[in-house]
Order: C-alpha cells, then structure tokens, then sequence
C-alpha cells in the first residue's frame, strides 16, 4: 500500500469527522432560522466573527462528544512500525487502516489522539471554569457590596494568589509529594463548597418570604448537592475517602481531580476581581437603592438584583475564561504535571513531541493546532458576543 | 504621595512573607524531606535511618521556627554530636565559634543547591541575567508592536483595518507560548518543514535552517538572530495580541469620548486628533496592562527556555521543582514573586503620574 | 477664512432647506429628521426646542456635518454663507468647524481632554485656523478666559478640566467656541448638566457675548423659558420635524400649533395650581421613529384631530398671515379656536392636613472621609446636614429645595434609613428611628416610608419583569397571602398608575421613561406609603410626560392622605404642587414656609436669587435679573460663619463682619415664616418682589 497524498489526507480526515459537520449544520440551521428569539445567542449569528468562533467551539465540543466514531485507532496502542510514521503512512498488515497525521514517537496515531484529547479539554476546561466563577462571584459579591475590611481581607489574598506565579503554583501544588499529603484535596474540599452555599443562598434570599417552598428546595439542594460533592471529592485509598464505594456516584481519576482544584484555584481570584468592580459599578444604581429602601437583605441584593445585571460581561468573560483554563491545562500538561504521560491531552502530547521537533514535526504540530483552534474559536466567540451585547 | 508609597511597599514586604512563607511551608512538607533525605544520603535508606537523617540536619524542628532560620531573623541550628558542633550557619571545617549567628536571607546567605552543587545566590545571579536579556528583547520588540497594532485599529473602530489587525490579535492572544514555539520552530527551524528546507535549496541561507530551534548557543556564543529570534517572538507573540487588544479598546473608548468630538469640530485634523488628543489618554490604561504583564511574561519565560534549552531563571525554576531542590525553588519563587510585586508598584505609580485627574488631587 | 467675500451680509448665515436626515442600522433606516428648513440672520439668536429625540441636536450635528457612521443626510441643504455644507469635503470643512460655525455641549466636563491643559486646548483652535504662533496664542487665550469672566486667567490656563468648577468648565468651552471669532455658535442644551444659579450666569455670558461678537447663535433646548431668555426666534421640533417657527414673543402669546400650545399647558408656569388651575398633560407618547403615524405625527395625541383628513397626507409648513416669517405645521390652524381656555380643568378641593407624622429635630449628618488617594491620615468631616428641624403633616406636600450638595439626598437616606443620623431626632408618628437603620426596622415602619427615585432609567432593575418587581415589594412588606392574591394586588397597583395591565410581563427596557416612573411610583406605594420621599421623580423625563407624572402623584396623594416629601431643584414645579416648601444651601435649612411665604417677600437672599435664575416661559413674567458670582462651595470646605456668604448680594447691609464668623440663627417671621439670615427686620421688609407678572 502507498502512502496517502495530501489530499486524500484531507479528504478522509474530513469524512472521519462526519457526526461532527452533520451536527454543527443542524445546530446552524436551526438558529439561524430561528435567531430573532434566542436573545443575546440569536443575535450572535448577526456577527461573522462571533459565528465562526461559536462554529469553532462547536467543532471541538461535537468531536469530544462523537469521539468514539471519530477515532480511527485506540489512542493508546502503539503498532510496529509505526513509530514517527509521516501522515498518511499505511498501517502494515491491515489493509486500509492508515495513520492519518502519522504516528508519534511511541507509535501511537497522532490523529485519534487529537480527537481523544479534545474529549479532555472539553469536559474539564468548562467544569473548572464554571467552579471558578461560583468560587469568584460568592466572594466577590460581598466584597464589592459591603466594601471596607472584608474587601480588603479578600482583594489582599486574591491578589496573594495572582502574584504568584502560575507555573510554580502548579509545580508546588501538583507534585507527587505534595498530592500525596493529601492537599490540594483540602483545597478541594473548600472550593467546591462554594457552589453549595451558592445555590443555598440564593434560594434563601429570594424565597425567605415563602418558608414552605424555601425548605423545600434548600432541602433538595442540600441533599442533591451534598451528595454530588461527596462523591466528586471522595476517592478511595486518598486522605479524603468519605462515601462507601457503592454510593460513590460520580468516579474521578484522583489526577484530573487535582489538576480540576489546581486550574479553578488558579482562575477563582481573576474572577473574583472581575465580579468585585462590577459590583462597585452595579451598586450605585437607583434600583438597588430601591431595594434597600423596602428592606432586602443584602444577599438579595447581591444576587437578585446586582447579579443578574453583571451578566453581559460575565458572560463575555466566561468565554475567554474557558479558553484561558484550556491554555492552563495546556501548560500542565507541557510540563508532565499532574495528568499521566500517556494520557492523550493536547498539552501532554506537544510535550511528548516536541523533543524530536525539528526532524518530526507533526506529533507536536497537530495537537499544537488543535488547541489553538478551540482558544482561537472561545476567544472569537467572546468578541462577538461583547460586540453584539454592546449593540442597543 | 510618601504615604502612598510607604503603605505600598509595605503591603508588599507583608505579601512577599505571606507568600515565601506558603512556598517554604510545601516544599518543606515531610514528603519532601523524606525524599531530600533518600537523594542526599542514600535511596536506599529505612525508614527510621531518614527519621534520624531529618532530625540531624536541622529539618524537624517547627516549620515555623525554621522558616525564621531561613528568613535570618531567627538563629541557625546548632548540634553537637560526637563533640562535633554542626549547624545551619557552620561550613564544613569551620570553627563553630567563629560562625555567624544567624545565617539567611537578611544575611544574604540564599543556601546551596542541591542540584547544581552551586552556591543559590551565584545560580540565580547568572541566570537571573541570561533571562533578563532575553526579557529586553521581548520588551523591545513587543511594546512598540502591540502599542501601534492597537492604537491603529483603535483609531477607526470597524474599519478594515481594524478588522485585519483584531483578527491578528485575537489569534496570537490565542496562542500559548507552546504552541506558537511549536508552530514557528515547524515553520523556520525544522530541516523536513517549512520554509527552512525551501531557503537552503536556494542557497539563501547559509545553514539549514533559517532559525535555529534552541538557544542554548545564545549563551556561550552570543545572542545572533539565528539563535535568538525565534525564543523572542515567542513570548512577544502572546503579549503582542493582549496588549494590542487592551490599546484598541482604551482607544476606541477615547475616540468615542466627547473630547474628541469637541476637537474635530474645532477644525483639528483627524490625524492630529490622534496625535495630540487621543494618544496620551489611550495609553493611561495599557500602561498598566503592560506592566501586570510581567507575571504573565515570566510564565511565558519559563516555558519558552523549556522549550528553546536557554538556560535562564524560567529552566532554573523548573529543574529545581523537578528535582525537590529546595533552597533554590525557594529563592527562585521569591525573585519571581518580588519581580511581580516590583511591577506592580511601578505600575501604581506610573499611572499615576500618566493621569493629570489623580496626579493633582 | 476662505470664500468669505461673496457672501452679502444681509442674507441668512445659515439656511437649512427641506434637510432630511437618517440614521442606518442593521435592520432598517431610520428617519431622525425629515423636511426641516430653518434660517438664521447675522446677529440672530434662533432656538430650537423639542423634547428628547425630536431630532433637534441632529440638526446641530448635521450643520457641523458630524453624524458618524450611521448617519447621512439623505435629502436637502445647509448653507451655510451661501455655501452647502452637504457636498463640502473634509478639508473645507475642517477649516469650518471652530472658525466659522463652534459648537458648545452639554456636557462641559466630558467636552474637555482631561490630558490636556486648558491653555493648550484653548491655543490650539487659533493656531490651526489662524496659523499664530503658540505665544500670541495663548496671549488670546488670556484675553478670552477674562471675557468669559473667570477669576485668574493665568491659572485656569495652566489648570487641567478636573480642577475646575463644572460652570467654570463650562465657561471655558464657551470661550474655546469664541477663540476664533465664529460667525455662528450653536449651543447644544449647554446648561443642563448645571445647577440653576450657575446656569443663569452663564445665560447671561452667552447673551453679552453673542451681541458683544455680532455671532449668530443656534440655541437647542428642552427649556422653553431659557428660550424666551436668550433667542430672537424659535423652531419648535416634534418627531424630527419642525412643527412651528416664528419670532419667539409671538410664538409663545400666539401659538398656531396644537403641540406647542400643549407644551405650553403642561407646564408649571406661575398661575398654575395643582387645585384650581391643574396641568393638562400631552396624552400618550412620543412615536418611536420607525413607528411614525401617517399624516401629521402628532395626530394621535392632538385635541384637534380629524380622522380622515390630519392622517391622510403628509403636512406642509405653511406661512401664516401676519408677516414676521411665523410658520406652522397644522392643516387646520386658521380653524381652531386657539384662545378657548382648556378643556376640563377640573378644579379639584384642597386636601385638609392632618396630623403631624414625620417631626425632625435638630437632625445632623456628618460624614468622614479620607483625603483623596494619598491621604489616609487626613481625615476631613463632611457637615451633609446642619441642625435640620421641621415637622410634616398627614396629606400635605413639603418640598424640599436646593442645588446640588445642599444635603437633600443625605437626609432623604437618613430618613430611610440607608444611613444613621449623627446626631438629632426623627420622630416617625409616635417611633424614634433616628437611631435604627432599615434592617432593623419593622416591616410597617419600612413600608410606610417609601421612595421614589429621580433617574427612570435606573429606578426599574432591568433583567426582571415589571410585574414581578412589583410583587416582591408585596411579597417583602408582607401583603396578600399567597401568590395569586399578590398578583392581583399587583395589577390592581398597575391601575392607579393607569399603567395597561398587559405591561405586568414587560421587560424595563421595553417602556418609556414616564412609564419606568409610574412602576416606580407604583412600587413604593405597594405597602400603602404614608410618607413617599420623591427625590427629583420627574426632572429627567420630558416636558409633556412630567405633568403627567405629577398628576399622578397628586392624586394618588389624595386619594391615600399621604405625606410628600417631594425633592427638586425646580421652583416651577415646586410653586405647582407644594404646600410649604423648605429651602436649603450647604446642608442648612435657610428658609421654611407655607409655598406664598416663600414665594414672595421677604426672601432668604438664597432664594431670592434662586427665584430669579429659574427661567420662565411666559413673556408677562418680568424678573429682577440676580446673578450669583462663583460656585456652590464645597460641602468638605463650608465658609466660615453664614454658608451662603460668600455669594450673597446684601451681605453690606449687615453691620461689621457678622455674616463671616456667625453662623446666623433661625428667626420666625410672620406666620411661622422661618429665616436663617443676618438681615434686619427692616431691610428684609423693604424687599421686592423677584417675579412679577403684567396683568392681563
């Protein structure tokens, strides 16, 4: 068998990824038509920039999701033979199978870990940013709304935290010794408290007026919630090995947990600050001050009122955030933190590539490009919907 | 404005000993003294044989007690065993009575790496300069770029300029230092891709490759173009799409302001509103992004000399994390940590002195 | 200058003819003036008027040819000096704009570089026009800032804007407009952003100054008394077209317009009384551009309406006899009755007062504040409110009246209970609250005193539905048991504002600002206010829609015997609908009275020389001309001794340095007449009245 040629590298790489058009035409199709009632995501499709940036996010996020159909070899399999084979290399003794972006050093398909990575990035990036921004927006809302010592309590250890240098945040938080003292789960522990008390609170200072269908729903939250939270924390054989394992719902390899806590620990101050100098700015408004004047509690206020009205830039942010966390993960993985080395994340594999960059180029190239793409589409994204939000 | 100062420095003296103290206090974590303990004196050691090795090297005394040590504010360890007086602040050889009290980071004395058998201070001054040089050139080239990429897209908001010029910014501030080090070095330094094979055939350059892909040589030879380019526009690359984007915005924010109206109906020339009106109060927020950049630069460094072998601060720190060098991850985080609290202070200041409206009140 | 030569001096300088403007969106264009002609002579001061999104400051932009992107002039000409603006190119324009037509805006502050010293800013506009030199530059500079009348030219000229006073702001724009000697200055709502004592001074500014340099003036305001004050002729606009033109005395004794005479009868003018002579406010809302009627575009709101005939075509301006260039709009202007006095003016019968709800004793609110950034040491007190003491009845209205940092706002949060007081005494009906602030307040005292805010783009919180904001005051003050009682009660709190209840599941954004107002209104009257605090609730919205608003209030006022605090800085509408009015400057109380007292002698000298900056749109009205030197000054900074010393105009008639180091005490003049001044009985008896007005 030959090798491939360019184009018909291209051409079965694009017929690989059919799930993937199929799903992003219907998803297209369906909005624009019907744009003029989706509100700030229908108006998304009146900016080319925001378009192709959200086709982008998509492309990733529908790989992620039909990966399996995608993948034209395991990503972890190495072949004989096979080892830095150029894109488009046949694969020996099994007629038809190619590496379709070649293979990398240990004689994996360059290709299906692409894809294989992308299911990584998505399902971690969003989650972690998501965190952070319940972390940020519970701290940041009282720092903003109160002022005084808490503000500044809280500004000093935010900026105590952005002072820090990221690489040597990882380095100190990710390393084996210190993973095994058991701390960045403690770290854990504290941060995901925070979408609990979130949600807890934002029941109570709305619903505090209706005490029957108040208990209800904190009853629920605290139950769903709390389980949910056990679950994400607890793995067995670490410090924190709370549920038995039958009702342990939800099983996170104990490394993705740590380089999860890490990232959102990492991104939570940045929002913090961001939600801070919103607040600052919401809280002059005359509807807040109506609201004080009936007697609300400064939680309803916080979060009824300021919130909601902050969510323009929030959500502009929330974009960029998400491709941030993805360069954050990136770097992790660059430097062999936290995620095993085999593991097919893109950041790991440019790691794995880049020691034989100048004769092999494509093993690092290809995740290099794929992680780009994804950042590049959030980051388009993100100025489309500033710019459309902007507009009347 | 001396108030001013002296509570800004004195947050950061309180910052800096928050923060070296949280590194001290995890790099001292026992797991990494049991493993210091295995690779200084034997991997094959038993359990209580590390035990005794900890407890005879001063390292199991109070984490608190020890970080004063360190510090140099409280006095080294003594211990006196076979009639042999060792300590913190003894060398070997040395007449115990003749050795300084307290020997630490006050004194000076920053320790000894582990790692590279070196003296911390003496590693950290060279590399410390090695970095700084490559920091020059990425100032050189960045701030000049992304001030004049963002002030011409913020000059005619929508514009196809502006739209050329967003797109280029918005894709380098998506591109880790990573990736487009891996992108570039595929593009000029590879001898099987891009433009380098192409160049050497037609004999235009003289080596094979138009770039090289480390910059290892930079140090021992030289800093060339061939060997330093590409390390440079690296770094400068992500910077380049932040800053700009931060001009354009504080611009066309500035060319929208009523100011501006008022000029160009008092006759003034667009050009020379640009010039004279607008320029000064686009540059007030940038100014201060530049300088919040350092920190972000300093992560761009350290993977930039990872991946380019340029033997600065950034691969340094990196060996040291890797290798559980204590004493000179520790001094390493508090340059990076007093580089970052130095920048910040500057750019309080310099903001200041940009903007008239708090300069006077 | 160029091409000056062939133009006559007795022809127009500026003549707009069948100008048509439009604005391009995405989605359509949107007509922002159509078929508006207007001429102005040398030395005129023409004014144009309209409210808010008549498409007048469109006209001013498109005269100066500066309508950004979206904008373009789609039809007509401006000529201005025989030559058409609308074909010009950049460059001749250039050398137009500062030299032959200035501009002067709203905001002073924002209309100034803030990097850029005055001087230089000042400097500049000769150097490009004139081509002097940076001294001879500056030398003119010196020369203009003391003919705008500012103090110490050399150093306002070396001053950045900040440092400056917002009236000194202003006066400094004016005289950037006047650098290069213009032929016509037009003033977009220059005095808005401005307290009315500072406004005046600089109305007067711009009247000396426009016949001292012979420029013509293009005035644009909302304020139809300003208008009378400054512009020969006028140019009512409604719904970017011109509806009305002519010389402004007869314009505004014979109108020919049913707009303009609606304008006329909406507003608080003196003889107006919120019993026997109410406003007749201007029924529905101004048209959204895209959602123009056909025909004439006030015809849905007209009195004079004629299906069939006022929407079937489009309406010329058409010359009325009588010369003196008066044109209007209105197909049946030679039909209608123009002097029939308005239609069911009905007389409503005085609210009795009641008892005493609200009593403040000696009531102070210091602040302390840390001196600017560097500061910290330097604590400074604000005094916001001195020793205030008055009492308020059930059904009655206490205006409270000042400029800006006269400390209304301060007392209306103490009152609140948003702050606490320093030191003094309210007594909410038989309850100390002085002390309490709102979170320890009960719900019946919380509910009982009730605001209404003065920005109607700011009082509705926009993300949540108007309905549910109305409910979850009801749900907080504890009324109705569940949620479908509640939203009854809600609908039914839509009624009395006479809100259509189908706006319950509106968005904020989807109303008009009077709209915003009344949910306003309706909010703080969801617990059954007693006392409603009423901070400036209609000075942001139109002329036509205010005396609505105001009417509202009042009846709600009646039928709910409640107690109104209404703040404003507006003696018009404070003269309409007050009972006793209450004036304060710096954080004092300077005079209280029932609203005659106040209104006529003897004054405060504050006051008096608030009565006479207000302009007024009546041309029988004759005013004693006040104007007061300099700015309010700062609250961080009080004079010593009487607050309003350093402005005051009888400051000589009071013996030795009194007025400098003794803070003056209250004294009761006839009929619990309150007066914080230094003045004698007799001086104070021997005042004259400010407003007279000629009798009919």
């Amino acid at each position: 068998m030959d090798a491939l040629s360019w184009g018909q590298i291209f051409g079965r790489i694009a017929w690989q990824f059919w799930p993937v058009w199929a799903a992003l035409i219907l998803t297209f199709a369906v909005s624009v038509s019907f744009k003029r009632r989706l509100g700030l995501y229908g108006k998304l499709y009146d900016s080319p920039v925001g378009m192709v940036g959200f086709g982008l996010v998509m492309f990733w996020v529908f790989t992620a999701l039909f990966a399996p159909v995608i993948m034209t070899h395991d990503p972890l399999t190495q072949v004989s033979g096979m080892k830095n084979a150029l894109p488009g290399f046949p694969q020996k003794g099994a007629e038809g199978a190619y590496y379709l972006l070649g293979g990398d050093n240990l004689a994996r398909d360059v290709f299906s870990r692409m894809v294989a990575g992308s299911v990584l990035v998505i399902q971690i990036a969003p989650m972690a940013t998501i965190f952070a921004f319940m972390v940020g927006i519970t701290l940041g809302l009282p720092a903003g709304y109160y002022g005084g010592k808490l503000d500044t309590g809280l500004s000093f250890l935010a900026n105590q935290i952005l002072a820090f240098p990221v690489i040597l945040l990882f380095y100190l938080l990710v390393t084996p010794e210190i993973v095994a003292s058991g701390l960045p789960q403690y770290i854990g522990v504290v941060l995901f408290l925070f979408p609990l008390i979130f949600l807890i609170v934002l029941i109570n200072s709305r619903l505090y007026v209706k005490p029957a269908l108040r208990n209800l729903l904190v009853g629920l939250v605290v139950v769903i919630g709390g389980w949910l939270y056990l679950s994400l924390l607890s793995s067995p054989d670490t410090r924190i090995d709370l549920l038995p394992p039958q009702a342990d719902a939800l099983e996170i390899p104990g490394n993705i947990l740590i380089v999860f806590v890490s990232v959102v620990f990492v991104n939570a101050p940045t929002v913090f600050r961001i939600i801070r100098g919103l607040v600052l700015d919401i809280k002059t408004r005359d509807y807040v001050a109506a609201s004080q004047t009936r007697g609300e509690g400064p939680w309803y206020i916080m979060l009824w009122e300021i919130l909601p009205n902050a969510r323009g830039p929030l959500i502009v942010d929330f974009c960029l955030r998400i491709g941030y966390t993805t360069i954050l993960l990136g770097t992790l993985g660059f430097f062999g933190l936290g995620l095993s080395p085999e593991s097919p994340d893109w950041g790991s594999t440019i790691n794995a590539g880049r020691r034989l960059l100048s004769i092999f180029v494509h093993p690092a190239l290809v995740p290099a490009l794929a992680l780009m793409s994804l950042v590049l589409g959030l980051n388009l994204l993100a100025d489309g919907l500033r710019e459309e939000s902007l507009k009347d | 404005m001396l108030a001013f100062l002296i509570r800004r420095v004195l947050t950061m003296v309180l910052t800096a000993l928050c923060l070296t103290f949280v590194v001290f206090y995890l790099t001292n974590l026992p797991p990494n003294l049991e493993k210091l303990a295995k690779s200084e004196a034997s991997t094959r050691m038993s359990d209580a044989d590390v035990a005794s090795w900890i407890e005879r090297n001063g390292f199991g005394r109070p984490m608190l007690l020890r970080y004063g040590e360190w510090l140099g504010v409280v006095p080294g360890w003594t211990r006196t065993e076979d009639g042999v007086t060792r300590g913190r602040c003894i060398e070997a050889g040395q007449d115990p009575a003749a050795a300084p009290l307290r020997c630490g980071v006050l004194q000076g004395d920053w320790g000894f790496s582990t790692v590279f058998k070196q003296p911390v201070s003496q590693i950290i001054a060279e590399r410390l300069s090695a970095t700084g040089l490559l920091m020059l050139w990425v100032m050189i080239v960045m701030v000049p770029t992304s001030l004049l990429i963002g002030v011409l897209s913020g000059m005619r908001e929508g514009s196809r300029l502006d739209r050329g010029l967003s797109i280029f910014s918005i894709a380098s501030t998506a591109t880790p230092e990573y990736v487009s080090g891996v992108v570039l070095i595929a593009l000029f330094a590879s001898t099987t891709t891009g433009i380098s094979p192409w160049l050497a055939e037609q004999g235009w350059i003289s080596g094979k490759t138009l770039f090289l892909g480390t910059a290892t040589s930079a140090l021992d030879s030289g800093i060339t173009f061939w060997n330093f380019g590409l390390p440079v526009m690296t770094i400068a690359l992500y910077g380049i799409g932040y800053i700009a984007r931060m001009t354009r915005a504080s611009m066309t924010e500035v060319m929208t302001a009523q100011y501006i109206r008022t000029a160009r109906l008092k006759g003034v020339s667009f050009g020379m509103v640009v010039m004279k009106h607008a320029l000064r109060n686009a540059l007030i927020a940038p100014f201060t992004v530049i300088m919040l950049q350092f920190p972000w630069l300093l992560n761009g460094v350290v993977i930039v000399e990872t991946l380019f072998n340029y033997k600065g601060f950034g691969w340094t720190l990196v060996q040291a994390a890797g290798n559980n060098d204590i004493e000179l991850l520790l001094a390493c985080s508090v340059v990076a940590v007093f580089v970052v609290l130095m920048t910040q202070l500057i750019s309080d200041i310099g903001y200041v002195f940009l903007n008239p409206r708090i300069r006077v009140s | 200058m160029t091409a000056t030569t062939d133009w006559d001096p007795s022809k127009p300088i500026l003549e707009i003819e069948n100008l048509s403007i439009s604005f391009f969106t995405r989605l359509r264009e949107i007509p922002a003036v159509m078929d508006f002609s207007c001429t102005v002579m040398p030395g005129e001061a023409m004014g144009l008027v309209g409210e808010s999104g008549c498409g007048k400051s469109t006209v001013a932009l498109a005269v100066m040819r500066y309508l950004g992107k979206n904008g373009r002039i789609t039809g007509g000409s401006i000529r201005f000096k025989g030559r058409d603006l609308t074909t010009m190119d950049d460059e001749a324009l250039r050398q137009i704009r500062g030299s032959g037509i200035a501009m002067i805006y709203q905001e002073p502050m924002a209309s100034l570089n803030p990097a850029m010293r005055i001087g230089a800013q000042l400097a500049e506009v000769p150097m490009i026009h004139e081509g002097i030199g940076r001294e001879a530059a500056w030398k003119l500079a010196r020369q203009i800032v003391a003919d705008v009348r500012l103090p110490d030219p050399d150093r306002i000229l070396k001053a950045y804007p900040h440092q400056l006073s917002g009236g000194q702001q202003q006066r400094i724009v004016i005289a950037m407009a006047l650098m290069s000697k213009p032929a016509l200055l037009i003033l977009d709502e220059p005095t808005t952003a401005l307290d009315v004592t500072v406004e005046a001074g600089i109305v007067d500014l711009v009247k000396d100054l426009g016949h001292k340099y012979g420029t013509s003036i293009l005035f644009i305001s909302h304020n139809l008394g300003l208008i009378l004050e400054v512009c020969d002729r006028l140019c009512v606009m409604y719904s970017g077209e011109a509806v009305e033109t002519g010389a402004v005395a007869r314009v505004f004794d014979r109108m020919r317009h049913p707009y303009t005479q609606a304008l006329f009868r909406s507003i608080p003018l003196p003889g107006a009384d919120k019993n026997t002579h109410p406003l007749v406010s201007i029924p529905g809302n101004f048209p959204l551009p895209h959602e123009r009627p056909p025909g004439c575009n006030f015809g849905p709101r007209c009195a004079y309406f004629q299906a069939g005939r006022c929407d079937a075509q489009e309406v010329p301006m058409v010359l009325l006899p009588g010369g003196d260039r008066h044109e209007t709009r209105c197909l049946r202007s030679a039909e209608i009755d123009w002097d029939k006095p308005p239609v069911a003016a009905r007389a409503v019968a005085r609210t009795p007062v009641g008892e005493v709800v609200l009593k403040m004793t000696d009531l102070r609110k210091y602040y302390e504040v840390s001196g600017g950034l560097f500061g910290g040491s330097l604590k400074k007190v604000v005094k916001a409110n001195e020793t205030l003491s008055f009492e308020a009845r059930a059904g009655e209205t206490l205006a409270i009246v000042g400029e800006s940092g006269c400390g209304k706002s301060t007392f209306a949060k103490v009152l609140m209970g948003l702050e606490t007081a320093t030191s003094g005494r309210i007594m909410l009906f038989d309850q100390d609250i002085q002390d309490i602030p709102i979170e320890k307040r009960g719900t019946d005292t919380v509910s009982s005193v009730q605001m209404v805010f003065q920005n109607p783009f700011d009082t509705l919180n926009p993300s949540m539905t108007v309905g549910r904001q109305i409910i979850r005051a009801l749900e907080i003050f504890g009324e109705g048991a569940n949620d479908a009682e509640r939203r009854d009660r809600m609908l039914e709190l839509l009624d009395l504002v006479k809100l259509p209840r189908a706006f319950a599941d509106r968005m904020p954004r989807q109303l008009s600002g009077g709209q915003k107002q009344r949910v306003g209104i309706a909010r703080a009257f969801a617990g059954g206010a007693k006392i409603v605090v009423a901070d400036e609730p209609v000075s942001a919205l139109d002329v036509s829609v205010q005396a609505a608003v105001t009417d509202l209030l009042m009846e709600i006022q009646r039928k709910n015997r409640t107690t109104l605090l209404f703040i404003s800085h507006d003696l018009s509408i404070v003269r309409y609908l007050s009972d006793r009015v209450m004036v304060m400057y710096l954080g004092h109380v300077v005079e209280l009275g029932t609203t005659d007292q106040v209104f006529s002698p003897p004054y405060h000298p504050y006051t008096e020389a608030l009565l006479s900056a207000v302009p007024i749109a009546d041309t029988r009205v004759t005013k004693k001309r006040i104007v007061l030197e300099g700015d309010i000054p700062s609250a961080m900074n009080p004079p010593p001794g009487c607050p309003f010393q350093t402005r005051c105009r009888w400051k000589s008639q009071v013996p030795g340095n009194l007025c400098e180091t003794v803070m003056p005490p209250i004294r009761l003049l006839a009929g619990d007449h309150q007066i914080k001044c230094h003045l004698s009985d007799d001086v104070l008896a021997g005042m004259e009245p400010v407003i007279r007005i000629a009798a009919q």
